[in-house]
């Protein structure tokens, strides 16, 4: 074991895991962390804590994922190379152990000029590659990146995501590759629409081994209106909507269009489950966590399994 | 080269606002050929600073004066008779010319009338594209000669990033990701190995400011 974390046990055990996601809120209200803590308490594994996601300042992803671990709820603390340089990002690193954190999720971050400080300084002092790699060498060889001993190495459990639609195709998978070698534990992929395509996507990663060293978790957002199927199709880069889906949600009658949403991620659920190399599911369901409980039920994730 | 681009004229106007008589210097190097701040440049602000001034009822004697390189001692000497007879200096070239300017003449209040955007080529006539963030640690030969330093908006080592959008940075359509680039080219001569392996965090050499004396120069000994 490396972590002994929740989400950890889960996958050695060869259940399906099952994470979602919680933004903290941008204001200094614990309450509202708990709020949306207690509708994902005992129906995820483990719920990932974004950090100023799309570069709009909020509540700091350590401090909600203490909040979360205080409601019995076990964070993924997400941490973007965007805000902080290597210095700031270990001592979190540390200081998150620390408390009590034991899973982490390895990103570049938004671009600034999406967010709300669109004219503030991007650090991307080290990458998201590179940061996989630091957290790796911090936990397995009790190293900072200067090669200085820590104490007490911290025993976290790595993920980073993975986008399968992003351009150019063919290369997602060295990409991947290359995340594995750097030391990730754990994938959670860009939200899946095209389906045709992360089949053929998790096809290669298969033929080239890599499921079988990494946990890959499918990343599912339902779409809860035509008008979101239709921004994250043309706004939102990286992101494939094929034309079925909206065809699909815009099929219904009105007031019935997020009941459909729900509907087409149970049924990519369903297809995960039984999908070679991909070992769960992460369901983002953006400002949305109370439907969370609803979807897992219907998606046949309840009750979770527990693993001592 | 080095681009500048010239201050907004309410900017420079507030700049030099209560001097009587200035010296515009302007530089014949980078900023020159980038149609910024040469001979011809510091004669068309000119004009602009003393009509300006003229219709505030505030008029202004303003003086040009073009050398070769700001950057340069060498050059500068040509302005040491001459900058005691002004009150203040305009500079039109780099931040290191000014600089250089501002060193050599600390009694004179030096002031910038551009600001110096980057390093960069020249794509047709007035249109320039950065290039080189000069990280003192260059990576153009695994990187198929394009620079992820300077072209990606994350300057990323590892890249591309989720983000890259059928060819194009996430920031703009407009901007070409600097990853999907790279990788078609090192596609194209074969050479895709050259970023299948992680490229280790950068150790910055650009924290500091930079000194170069090549082998077989030193530096002169300071004079007592």
């Amino acid at each position: 074991m490396k972590s002994g974390s929740n989400l950890e046990k889960i996958l050695l055990a060869g259940h399906f895991a099952f994470t979602g996601e919680l933004g903290p809120p941008r204001g200094s209200d614990a309450d509202e962390v708990r709020k949306k803590a207690g509708y994902l308490k005992g129906i995820v594994d483990a719920v990932n804590i974004t950090d100023n996601q799309t570069a709009v300042v909020r509540m700091s992803s350590w401090a909600a994922s203490l909040i979360a671990l205080q409601e019995g709820l076990e964070p993924n603390y997400q941490m973007v190379c965007r805000d902080r340089n290597r210095l700031a990002m270990q001592a979190d690193i540390l200081g998150a152990y620390a408390l009590g954190i034991r899973n982490m999720l390895c990103l570049s971050g938004d671009h600034m000029k999406f967010g709300d400080h669109p004219n503030a300084k991007g650090v991307f002092d080290i990458d998201s590659m590179q940061l996989i790699q630091t957290v790796k060498r911090m936990r397995d060889e009790g190293k900072f990146l200067s090669g200085a001993d820590i104490e007490h190495p911290p025993k976290i459990f790595i993920g980073a995501a993975s986008n399968p639609f992003a351009d150019p195709f063919e290369w997602r998978v060295h990409r991947l590759a290359k995340k594995i070698a750097a030391g990730v534990d754990f994938i959670q992929t860009q939200c899946i629409y095209n389906m045709e395509k992360f089949r053929k996507f998790i096809q290669m990663a298969n033929d080239m081994g890599l499921t079988e060293k990494v946990y890959i978790l499918a990343g599912v957002t339902p779409m809860k209106s035509v008008g979101m199927a239709n921004y994250m199709k043309n706004k939102v880069p990286g992101m494939d909507v094929p034309d079925e889906i909206i065809k699909r949600l815009k099929g219904v009658e009105k007031g019935k269009v997020a009941e459909e949403g729900i509907k087409i991620a149970c049924e990519q659920i369903e297809e995960f489950k039984s999908m070679r190399g991909v070992a769960g599911v992460h369901l983002m369901a953006i400002e949305w966590e109370h439907k969370v409980p609803e979807i897992a039920e219907r998606a046949g994730m309840l009750p979770r399994p527990r693993v001592d | 080269m080095i681009v500048a681009k010239r201050k907004p004229f309410d900017e420079i106007k507030s700049l030099i606002q209560g001097y009587k008589k200035i010296l515009n210097v302007g530089c014949g190097t980078c900023v020159a050929v980038c149609l910024t701040g040469g001979e011809k440049e510091v004669s068309v602000l000119n004009a602009e600073i003393d009509m300006a001034r003229k219709l505030a009822n505030d008029p202004i004697v303003i003086d040009g004066f073009t050398i070769e390189r700001q950057c340069d001692r060498e050059y500068l000497a040509a302005l040491d008779s001459k900058v005691d007879h002004y009150e203040a200096l305009l500079s039109m070239a780099c931040g290191a010319g000014i600089q250089f300017l501002a060193e050599r003449y600390p009694h004179i209040p030096v002031l910038p009338a551009v600001d110096t955007t980057f390093i960069g080529v020249n794509q047709d006539v007035g249109w320039y594209e950065e290039r080189c963030r000069s990280c003192s640690s260059c990576v153009l030969g695994w990187t198929g000669g394009i620079c992820p330093v300077t072209m990606c908006a994350k300057g990323l080592y590892n890249g591309p990033c989720g983000g890259t959008n059928k060819g194009s940075c996430e920031i703009d359509s407009e901007q070409p990701c600097a990853w999907y680039m790279i990788y078609e080219r090192l596609k194209k001569q074969n050479r895709l190995e050259c970023i299948m392996k992680l490229a280790e965090p950068t150790e910055w050499a650009n924290q500091v400011p930079r000194t170069l004396i090549q082998p077989g120069y030193k530096k002169p000994e300071k004079k007592a």
